[in-house]
């Protein structure tokens, strides 16, 4: 949420740039030059968004700017439809192409996704170039201006208004975007992808939005060119104006909308520069602005891999986010919870020859804590993931207040109101702790993407912060809650964790290895929200190698070794247990 | 399409084939020491077969300039890199290899082109020129970024892709150039004639094939290289130096990249920029062998070979949108083998 003073400042700063264009201090060469850098501008914001925060890097963005830009010039040269009748049919184009290879290509894993974009960005590159009907390589020309009524948008001057409002109005929708519930889990999509998962995010979808969204940006930055240009020709979408793109974003820094801008207008002046100055300077044609920019990707990715936005613009990103005594979000309405809440039976999971979990039997009721102990490599945090979902069991059954919920993806598991926690603590470094719980409350929220752009969410986004913020406090991070999460130590870390957890309105609430890295003055206070939240009626079921912290705590005990079940029963039971000492002490000689 | 115009289709797949295979196992061999996956890897065969061009003219190559602005860079890169911990010996050492050696290297080219001294000296001059930039870029580029992810390490190498096409504007000129044929004779078999040149394409490439698949699977020296890919810091805790495994997989990178380049002289017209298309054919039977199998990769660039050849025949304008059109299928089947998929669906 940016301060509203800001958001005028920024109104004010645009508008008075605005005027000066229309003066005499710039001329037409300066304002195309302008027009360009927001046109690529526009394609750059997609990117960032795709790459920084999605985590999806496209070597083939020009390749959607060429299919607006196509779109227009074609139906414009070939049908005399106007620009204003094209737009609609440049997005659409461009909108139905991403949906058809984005669902392909957000589902490629690690680097087979940038490598799938360079794969369509070269395919449709070539496709531009070979059909005659779009001009083969020479591409189309004599495509008509914009006209505003009886206004013909000729001059760069003009047109320049007309490119920046569209800059403008993707800045402020790309920035309400970030600073959303779905923003929040597109961010956590590029470092941690599981978290996102065990809250409810669904990250293909998600992904496949933001990408879709990211191309018709580059769809109306065609169009623009197009009518800017007045001609459209393929070498202005192969892979190195790609790249081109790709190196703006990196300029700005990774989800950094602002610094996207910063360097288009950085890579477009460099160019300008490199192509009219440098060979009048040493007399001869060369592309030095390929050699130039080759090397710039080099150094930036060595130097400064956070771009030059954060450095720039940082000041524009510091948001101040207020926390009233208003309400907090509406509780998830679903069945109430059973008396038995989590029954596993027969789990069994192999990994190749292992067998890593066998015919694991498990109960957990409301309203108590049950603890699952065992040796190192007895298969407990495999259990743990199976029913939480993050593996697929190869059989048994895991019935979680009355449904099978085995075959669930996560997300769906989620919404089950099943919430867990990490063994090694997963957090979105560069969000705020306060940020990171909201994460998990996803489910919660019902606005989506396109609410979020349009500010439609401001009534949920102060409940989801005060349901947050209460979170924060029942762990006691109150004093951390606007810190920045890389900042914290292993057992702050933990207890985020933990308000993370609590904030999807569990019924189960997993944790894994809770204590480790805690102070024994922190284990008191973590024991003590454990007891709470048994008191209020919530299944706990936790994995622990701290014994004296599991035996004061848990009301039921599942031992395991080689991924068997070996004991069951109260703690004091277990103590005496003869099996579980073998498999602790080993065998009495 | 009858029998003899398929069977020359084939032929000519075998041959482009070949070279696609070297430049997709140089891919496969640079990405398994270095996770970098080496876009500017067809620059090197580009380069080299202008160089041997220039040789064979009996003109004094333009990559020597390449050369020692590549070696300056990295005596740079290192000054800079290494500032707070330079002794004499270092910078003697560092002057001798990036900036003595591609000078000497140099003049040797520049005193012995005229004197045409024949095919072997004048291969032997190209990869003296070539090869040396395979080592100068992973100091320049990756080294600094050996602990960086795989994208990271991509866009990098599309950097030095630009960087490159650039410079060899700039060094060689838009001029194309072609080498005459090793071997003249041609057999006829059939209705079928089979080139001297192509005899040694397959030939070379099989052979070199062969002593890869050997050195990298059986030796030490090749269980090392793919040590430091698999696990970095583990390999520099069993001794492995993981700095020069990089250096010499460049190293011999370039040197597969030079024998493409004067293998594909007499076939092909070369210009500054031709090695990226050559290098993209490379890369996608590299990626049907998933960037790890040396036979896979060897095998999928016959296959691109043959796709390519077929459909220059049936639809010719659209024989490269076929090529990487297909490798999108091929990618989403290599993403849903590769292990590290989260989450079940």
């Amino acid at each position: 949420m940016m301060r509203h003073s800001t958001i005028l400042w920024q109104l004010a700063v645009f508008i008075g740039a605005a005027v000066v264009t229309q003066t005499r201090l710039v001329d037409d060469y300066t304002a195309s030059l302008v027009v360009y850098i927001g046109i690529a501008g526009i394609v750059a914001i997609g990117l960032t968004l795709l790459t920084g925060v999605g985590g999806m890097t496209s070597f083939g963005q020009a390749a959607f700017v060429g299919l607006g830009a196509y779109t227009t010039a074609a139906l414009n040269v070939r049908f005399g439809m106007s620009p204003w009748e094209t737009l609609p049919c440049s997005l659409v184009i461009t909108g139905v192409s991403a949906l058809l290879i984005g669902g392909i290509t957000v589902r490629l894993a690690g680097h087979f996704l940038p490598l799938g974009t360079i794969a369509w960005g070269l395919s449709l590159y070539f496709t531009f170039g070979n059909i005659e009907w779009l001009g083969g390589h020479d591409g189309l020309r004599g495509i008509q201006p914009i006209a505003l009524g009886s206004l013909v948008l000729v001059e760069p001057k003009a047109y320049l208004l007309v490119v920046w409002i569209a800059v403008a109005i993707a800045v402020v929708l790309t920035s309400n975007l970030l600073n959303s519930r779905i923003g929040r889990a597109l961010r956590s999509l590029r470092e941690e992808a599981a978290v996102g998962a065990a809250f409810g995010v669904d990250a293909n979808r998600l992904k496949l939005v933001v990408f879709v969204y990211a191309a018709l940006l580059a769809g109306t930055a065609g169009w623009l060119y197009a009518h800017f240009q007045r001609s459209v020709a393929p070498g202005s979408f192969g892979i190195v104006a790609g790249i081109e793109y790709l190196l703006m974003a990196v300029i700005g820094g990774p989800g950094h909308v602002v610094g996207a801008i910063a360097g288009s207008a950085l890579v477009t002046v460099v160019r300008d520069q490199l192509q009219n100055a440098l060979p009048s300077l040493l007399g001869s044609i060369g592309n030095y602005e390929t050699v130039v920019f080759g090397c710039l990707i080099v150094i930036i990715l060595q130097t400064s891999q956070r771009g030059i936005g954060p450095v720039l613009f940082g000041f524009l990103d510091r948001r101040r986010l207020s926390i009233d005594d208003g309400e907090q979000l509406p509780l998830l309405r679903s069945q109430d919870a059973r008396e038995r809440l989590l029954t596993v039976r027969q789990l069994t999971k192999r990994f190749g020859g292992l067998v890593a979990v066998k015919d694991v039997d498990l109960v957990v009721a409301r309203a108590t804590i049950v603890g699952l102990i065992g040796p190192n490599g007895a298969g407990k945090s495999t259990t743990f993931n199976l029913i939480a979902g993050s593996i697929a069991a190869d059989s048994g059954q895991i019935d979680f207040n009355g449904e099978d919920i085995r075959l669930f993806s996560q997300p769906k598991i989620a919404s089950c109101r099943l919430a867990r926690t990490f063994q090694h603590p997963h957090v979105v470094h560069d969000m705020t702790v306060i940020e990171n719980v909201m994460l998990g409350a996803h489910v919660r929220g019902q606005i989506g993407f396109l609410g979020a752009m349009l500010r439609m969410n401001r009534a949920e986004e102060r409940r989801l912060l005060r349901t947050a913020y209460e979170q924060i406090r029942r762990v006691g991070l109150e004093k951390v809650a606007f810190s920045t999460a890389g900042n914290l130590s292993l057992g702050e870390l933990r207890l985020l964790e933990i308000a993370r957890a609590l904030c999807l309105d569990p019924l189960l609430v997993m944790l894994d290895e809770p204590a480790a890295g805690l102070r024994v003055g922190e284990k008191r206070a973590l024991a003590n929200l454990l007891r709470d939240l048994r008191q209020q009626g919530l299944g706990i079921l936790l994995v622990e190698h701290d014994m004296s912290f599991v035996m004061s705590l848990v009301d039921d005990l599942f031992v395991l070794n080689f991924g068997s079940l070996i004991a069951r029963g109260r703690p004091a039971a277990i103590r005496e247990d003869e099996a579980v000492l073998k498999a602790y002490l080993g065998t009495a000689a | 399409m009858d029998v003899a115009t398929s069977l020359f289709l084939v032929q000519d797949a075998i041959l482009n084939g070949a070279i696609y295979s070297l430049v997709g196992v140089s891919l496969v061999l640079i990405f398994a020491v270095t996770r970098v996956i080496f876009i500017a890897q067809g620059e090197f065969v580009a380069f080299s077969t202008l160089t041997f061009a220039a040789l064979e003219a009996g003109k004094v190559p333009k990559a020597g300039g390449l050369l020692i602005l590549l070696g300056m860079m990295a005596y740079i890169a290192s000054l800079i890199r290494e500032r707070s911990s330079l002794t004499k010996t270092r910078v003697f050492v560092l002057v001798l290899a990036d900036v003595f050696v591609p000078i000497l290297i140099v003049c040797l080219a520049a005193f012995l082109a005229p004197l045409q001294l024949g095919f072997v000296v004048e291969a032997l001059l190209t990869f003296l020129l070539i090869v040396p930039m395979g080592p100068y870029i992973y100091r320049v580029v990756f080294e600094p970024l050996a602990e960086a992810s795989v994208l990271v390490l991509l866009i990098a190498s599309f950097g030095v892709h630009l960087a490159l096409t650039g410079l060899g504007l700039g060094f060689f000129g838009p001029e194309g150039a072609n080498t005459s044929s090793l071997v003249t004779r041609s057999f006829t078999v059939g209705e079928l004639t089979i080139t001297g040149q192509s005899l040694v394409v397959v030939g070379t490439t099989v052979a070199l094939f062969i002593a890869f698949a050997g050195v990298f699977g059986r030796t030490l020296f090749g269980k090392a290289l793919r040590a430091c890919a698999s696990n970095r810091l583990g390999a520099r805790l069993v001794g492995i130096p993981t700095g020069v495994a990089g250096q010499i997989t460049f190293g011999l990178a370039a040197l597969l990249g030079c024998v493409c380049g004067i293998l594909i002289g007499p076939i092909l017209t070369v210009y500054y920029d031709s090695g990226f298309m050559i290098g993209l054919k490379g890369f996608v039977a590299a990626i049907i062998g998933a960037l790890g199998s040396y036979v896979v990769t060897a095998a999928a660039a016959l296959v691109v070979a043959l796709v390519e050849a077929f459909s220059s025949f049936y639809v010719s304008a659209y024989k490269e949108i076929v090529v990487f059109t297909l490798l999108v299928p091929v990618l989403l089947w290599r993403s849903l083998r590769s292990p590290h998929m989260v989450g079940r669906s």
